[in-house]
């Protein structure tokens, strides 16, 4: 089976087009970067559609690409969920409920809203806990492009400088890097959005061709059905009990765990996608943002998840031959993509899919340290570091900021390579710190009594609880450790993912009780004065009567809500 | 801010569907290539869709609607 491509003149040259625009836009922005905002939040100047398509391709890095392609190999239909009810609901409750409180407030950060909303210790915990995670976020993304790139392009690099060898891992590991360093340098967050909306085309017009020759091969979706176990056809018909379906979770885990509590915590209060629909022109463009992103979403799975399944049709009826990980007997799921388009794509259309890819990747990137520019300046360096600043001071801080953080993730990918445990870790970790916080916005928005002492130690408690369920239990076949059980077993859950679904349940339910319950024994710091535009009853409600009706975000909202719940019934 | 993306988007799609339409036509019925893609010569009609996507998205942005204004 050959797993390295051969690439032809023609692939190179769009491969090196590519970086020419790349870079060129970068350049084209310098001139405007003239003030922290620009250069932080976009002067909050574009228009809907292009933070839109920047919203759901920020989230679209080379993590989700492979990984959700691998999950379809895996699960199938199932996947299906992740942005379905795992995405839609959560998007449009930003779109309707949330945005007017964070495009309203003048917060620039979420961060800065939790400062506005309850006080300071919950706004340093947040930025301090995100900002480490856009770090490793960014590092781990170009730890998977270097390493995908040196298995399927070896250039035989093997230099020496100043007696350090440098080979194909850290070539393409610097190079990525590099690239991103400098147009995010001259262009700041316009430059990250723009560059994700030019990957959101190219994945769109560079995947199409694969998935249709893909599904011609396979014969459809007939084929596909005729080829495929029955549970890897549906994604809801199977989740009446975990032992029915490869995934081992049921309609409850994924309804409350996955679409409630964790899509809810990611697409309304991780700043990484929050910020691009804060750098929209308008509160209408703002809010009108994700829900424009809703809609490719929403038809992604098309693009990301159809190549999985049709790899693995083929694979069952002996057409294509996926490969073994590294050293091991299991197969590599992760090398989907690549493999589909080594065996369908000529010279051409062959250098468009891996630009493709390669800008997925670097995007990831991008988008982590876009994050982390803006939380790190204004939320850590300006609030505890040196506040009261001219304005030229802090957009040289967010400029070298870049630098740094770009310099960090490199450090993270040498990391993440050298221990793979440290990796599960963190995110583990993470996914601890992430849980709960939705639980504090929800009170926080729609309560005025909510308190700042209530919304940190809710927090707080949150976490501690995602940690005591994730110690108290195991997946089917885990071993104590990094897959949990370290103070006892008490639960076997069917699969890692229904483990993953309940320890978010646990640790959002304890967030809210705690912060519900010391909100009841404390006093309110801040007057109802203090929290007009960031609490919902005391904003006022957006008049969008004078708008077109199919403009009005709730009519948009409707639609799509009905366009996804009309999918999920057509591939139930 | 400054630059309308859609020139960018505009220029790339349209130089990668030249190169590809071109490639497409000179490789034409060459059926060892194309065998890969089960004999669709896919880099004439992503070529052709590219060049097309391309030139709605320069026509859409500033770069037209200036003209016209003048």
């Amino acid at each position: 089976m050959q797993t390295t491509f051969t690439l032809g003149t023609v692939d190179w040259a769009i491969i090196a087009i590519y970086f020419v625009f790349v870079l060129g836009i970068g350049w084209a922005l310098r001139r405007h970067m003239k003030d922290a905002s620009a250069f932080l939040e976009a002067g909050r100047s574009l228009p809907a559609w292009v933070t839109g398509l920047a919203f759901i391709s920020a989230n679209l890095g080379a993590l989700e690409v492979i990984g959700m392609a691998a999950s379809g190999a895996k699960y199938g239909m199932m996947t299906v969920h992740f942005y379905w009810i795992g995405a839609i609901p959560a998007m449009i409750f930003l779109a309707i409920f949330m945005m007017p409180f964070y495009y309203g407030s003048k917060a620039r950060s979420v961060p800065e809203y939790l400062k506005l909303r309850f006080d300071e210790k919950t706004r340093g915990f947040n930025a301090f806990a995100f900002a480490i995670m856009t770090v490793f976020a960014s590092g781990i993304s170009m730890y998977a492009l270097a390493l995908l790139a040196q298995v399927i392009l070896p250039l035989n690099i093997d230099w020496n400088f100043l007696g350090v060898h440098i080979g194909e891992f850290d070539f393409y590991l610097f190079i990525s890097a590099m690239i991103v360093l400098v147009y995010m340098v001259l262009g700041g967050l316009t430059s990250a959005i723009y560059n994700e909306v030019l990957q959101f085309f190219l994945i769109v017009i560079g995947f199409l061709p694969l998935v249709i020759i893909g599904l011609t091969d396979i014969g459809g979706m007939e084929g596909l059905k005729a080829n495929l176990s029955e549970e890897m056809m549906h994604s809801w018909k199977f989740a009446g009990s975990a032992d029915a379906n490869p995934m081992g979770v049921t309609w409850f885990g994924i309804i409350m765990g996955l679409g409630f509590v964790l899509s809810f915590g990611y697409w309304c209060t991780n700043f990484l996608v929050v910020q691009r629909a804060m750098a929209a022109g308008s509160m209408k463009a703002a809010r009108k943002t994700p829900l424009i992103g809703a809609i490719p979403k929403m038809l992604l799975p098309a693009l990301v998840i159809l190549p999985g399944m049709i790899a693995m049709a083929l694979t069952n009826i002996g057409a294509l031959e996926l490969p073994l990980k590294e050293g091991t007997m299991t197969t590599d799921f992760d090398k989907v993509i690549p493999v589909l388009l080594m065996k369908y794509m000529p010279v051409g259309v062959l250098g468009l899919g891996l630009t493709a890819l390669m800008a997925s990747f670097m995007s990831g990137m991008a988008g982590n340290v876009s994050a982390f520019n803006t939380v790190f300046t204004y939320d850590i360096y300006q609030s505890y570091i040196r506040p009261n600043q001219a304005d030229k001071h802090y957009l040289k801080v967010g400029q070298w900021t870049t630098v740094v953080g770009v310099l960090a993730s490199i450090l993270t990918a040498y990391l993440a390579r050298s221990f793979n445990n440290v990796m599960d870790f963190l995110q583990l970790i993470f996914a601890f710190v992430n849980a709960p916080l939705f639980a504090a916005f929800l009170l926080g928005m729609f309560w005025k009594r909510t308190t700042g002492h209530a919304a940190f130690w809710g927090l707080i408690s949150g976490t501690t609880s995602a940690a005591i369920h994730h110690g108290l239990t195991l997946p089917a076949g885990g071993e104590v450790g990094i897959k949990g059980g370290y103070f006892a077993v008490l639960q076997t859950y069917p699969s890692e993912m229904a483990q993953n679904f309940w320890t978010a349940i646990y640790a959002f339910s304890a967030a809210l009780l705690i912060t519900f319950l010391i909100t009841i024994v404390t006093k309110r710091t801040k007057t109802d004065e203090d929290l007009k535009g960031l609490v919902y009853s005391l904003t006022p409600r957006i008049q969008d009567e004078s708008e077109h009706w199919y403009q009005r975000p709730v009519v948009m909202a409707v639609i799509v809500g009905i366009m996804a719940l009309v999918l999920s019934i057509i591939f139930w | 801010m400054g630059l309308d993306i859609k020139i960018p988007i505009g220029l790339m799609f349209s130089i990668f569907g030249i190169i590809l339409t071109i490639l497409g036509l000179v490789t034409n019925g060459d059926a060892e290539m194309y065998a890969k893609s089960l004999g669709h010569n896919v880099n004439l009609w992503s070529g052709l869709f590219m060049i097309a996507f391309g030139a709605f998205m320069l026509l859409t942005s500033t770069l037209v609607k200036k003209k016209k204004e003048e």
